[in-house]
């Protein structure tokens, strides 16, 4: 597998990544090294993933990671009812064997264990790590550096094959230089225009020229305007969609759908607020 | 930035590349052995030959965060095209950036290093002559540039000014500390009778009241979120406020810390090094960029969408200490202050130019900040900031 062949899978999920991502995507596989991506909010990477397990056509286990994600509910964990029902069944019968309690059968296997059990390679997103408590860090260390999951009762378990594995993170908090001695790292920024351009194109081939270039302008510009929450990719394609289904075709025509659908692009009322007419007008003005 | 010199004697690429390993690791990035491994490794499953593929698969494998992989550029062509330190000579690659686009900054440390240069090749060369093992090629030319604000930077700690700033922090996290709750909790040695638990325990001793237990009011620790202010007005002041965050980190209250000029870092971590001399050195090399211009609004923005998710909470008190005095707009810093009051509990401002005799503020950033904060006090020197404590009581 050469650098191109992971360029050209990714265009054909209609995911257009810069150099840079492709380059750190081949490595993450070559190398068989997890991969952290850094950037803000919107875009676009935990839709590397899922565009990664597309292309492979691989499994996608996703672990999301919230506060207080602890190793039982994000590896393994023993199914305590079944094994106490088992106990009273045996009993009944006579004769237990508490070696068989501590079995494969009895073991909840949640994500990251699953994906080392896999028999082909899945894609393993562990989304916004630094929203996971530090504790928690430390117990993917082992299984990121080593792929393995060690469980005081069967022992270690080995990954059979190495799961590409792609963890994101917002940068809510400082991730421990321990996790990223042991990632390759990309930082994934807001798309330059022509990035941009051709993601919409990629994404919604039915979109005009004229009107793609027009979307894209006034988001760029509106990520220079002083918002609380920046538009991402995703807020795009949305307000796209949004503006297709209703039959526009130019936005300096049509102002007020501009205005109604604007909610698929700010998300607070400060936001909204920031924007008035007047202020879209301005920017729709700019780019026509 | 520090330059190193190609070691014009490495035999090979696994030589060269644990010499640009060790030019990263001077420029601050973390890496080791381990990575010079994994460089190498990774060189091997892309066109090594192709300088654009080896420069991206370098920096996915050694930057490990944003401002590294922001950095990696510079310090990339710094190493392998010779660009800290241009030679007359040199074969132009297509790769080596032009030189009057890089900033002002740059060009002047191209001039530092070709001197310095200059003196360590004449140096240099004699050593060789007798027969070092080592070589002198390959070592570290710091920048004269680099060098002076690092040294500032340490000598802004010394021993005697840490320990009065840390007693002066230590007092007023205390203050801000000792809230108490409302609530009672159960607890050894309390002021009031747990009558509830009393009267239960009782009705195994037949109704007699033979155990008493009691309650008390559980202390409430606030937050502590410092940003300190390092730009160039500022300079001055660095010295006492620096301390007073080492001292404010240390003081075992729930405190944050963090540094910005045009742009914002966390130096909790940093500061909570025991080793002061090391501290100090960690910090200066996050405060790259020291003594510059300021951009208030703009940093506490930054700290607002990134940091302040977790940072700021009901109970958490933030401290600017800066003095006002911003390139970005007014209205923006107003605009900011309002967002951070609405997460947190209170909003002061430590501001040195409150301590002199005739000030107001009158600066248009102070003016529109002046509504949002909870409170506007001074703090020059330690002795101003050790007298803040009755104020912070009252918070």
């Amino acid at each position: 597998m050469t650098l191109s062949d992971v360029q050209n899978g990714l265009a054909a999920q209609g995911y257009v990544a810069d150099d840079r991502l492709a380059m750190a995507l081949h490595l993450a596989q070559a190398l068989g090294r997890p991969l952290l991506l850094e950037g803000p909010a919107g875009v676009g990477k935990t839709e590397v993933a899922k565009v990664m397990a597309g292309w492979r056509d691989a499994r996608l286990i996703r672990l999301q990671c919230y506060e207080g994600l602890d190793a039982s509910h994000a590896i393994y964990e023993w199914n305590y009812q079944r094994q106490l029902l088992a106990i009273r069944a045996s009993e009944a019968r006579g004769g237990a064997r508490e070696a068989e309690l501590f079995s494969d059968e009895y073991l909840l296997k949640r994500p990251l264990l699953e994906a080392i059990l896999e028999e082909s390679p899945p894609v393993l997103l562990i989304d916004e790590i630094d929203r996971a408590d530090e504790e928690f860090e430390a117990y993917l260390l082992e299984i990121l550096s080593d792929f393995q999951v060690t469980i005081p009762e069967l022992g270690t378990i080995k990954a059979k094959v190495r799961p590409v594995v792609i963890l994101t993170a917002n940068g809510t908090r400082d991730l421990s230089d321990a996790l990223r001695r042991r990632c390759l790292y990309s930082f994934l920024d807001y798309p330059s225009r022509d990035r941009e351009l051709a993601i919409l194109r990629a994404r919604m081939p039915q979109i005009e020229g004229l009107l793609a270039r027009q979307i894209v302008d006034v988001v760029q510009a509106l990520r220079k305007e002083d918002l609380e929450k920046t538009p991402g990719i995703a807020e795009m394609l949305d307000w796209a969609a949004a503006l297709s289904g209703l039959g526009v075709n130019d936005l300096a025509q049509s102002r007020g759908e501009v205005q109604a659908t604007l909610v698929c692009l700010l998300k607070t009322a400060a936001d909204y607020d920031a924007a008035p007419p007047e202020v879209m007008d301005r920017l729709i003005g700019k780019v026509a | 930035m520090q330059v190193t010199r190609f070691p014009a004697r490495a035999s090979g690429l696994a030589d060269r590349m644990s010499g640009f390993i060790a030019h990263l690791r001077a420029n601050g990035l973390r890496v080791g052995p381990r990575e010079t491994g994994d460089a190498l490794a990774a060189l091997t499953v892309v066109d090594a030959t192709d300088a654009h593929q080896a420069r991206q698969a370098l920096c996915s494998v050694l930057a490990g965060d944003a401002e590294d992989w922001r950095r990696f550029d510079e310090l990339f062509d710094a190493y392998w095209f010779n660009a800290g330190k241009q030679r007359a000579g040199m074969t132009q690659n297509a790769h080596v950036r032009v030189q009057s686009a890089k900033p002002v900054i740059w060009q002047q440390q191209n001039a530092a290093s070709d001197e310095i240069s200059g003196e360590n090749d004449q140096i240099g060369a004699p050593g060789a002559a007798d027969g070092d093992a080592d070589g002198i090629d390959g070592h570290l030319i710091a920048i004269r540039t680099t060098n002076l604000s690092r040294r500032d930077l340490r000598e802004l700690m010394d021993e005697q000014a840490l320990k009065q700033a840390e007693t002066a922090a230590l007092r007023l996290a205390r203050a801000i500390r000792d809230r108490r709750s409302r609530r009672r909790r159960r607890s050894m040695r309390g002021r009031s009778l747990d009558m509830r638990r009393i009267q239960r325990a009782s009705l195994a001793r037949g109704g007699e009241p033979m155990d008493l237990f009691r309650r008390t009011r559980p202390p409430r620790p606030m937050r502590i979120v410092a940003l300190c202010d390092v730009s160039g007005s500022m300079t001055v002041y660095a010295r006492v406020f620096l301390a007073f965050l080492k001292g404010l980190i240390g003081s075992g209250a729930e405190a944050d810390a963090y540094l910005f000029h045009t742009r914002l870092m966390r130096v909790t971590d940093a500061l909570r090094d025991h080793d002061t001399l090391r501290a100090a050195g960690r910090l200066s090399l996050m405060a790259e960029g020291f003594g510059g211009g300021t951009d208030i609004s703009g940093s506490l923005e930054g700290f607002l969408s990134g940091y302040g998710a977790r940072a700021l909470n009901g109970r958490t008190i933030v401290l600017i200490l800066s003095d006002g005095y911003c390139s970005s707009d007014p209205q923006a810093l107003g605009d900011v202050l309002a967002r951070i009051q609405r997460k947190a509990r209170r909003i002061v401002w430590l501001n040195p130019l409150k301590g002199w005799e005739s000030y107001a503020p009158v600066a248009a950033a102070m003016q529109a900040a002046l509504p949002h904060l909870d409170a506007h006090l001074p703090a020059n020197t330690l002795e101003a900031l050790a007298a803040l404590e009755p104020q912070f009581r009252k918070l």
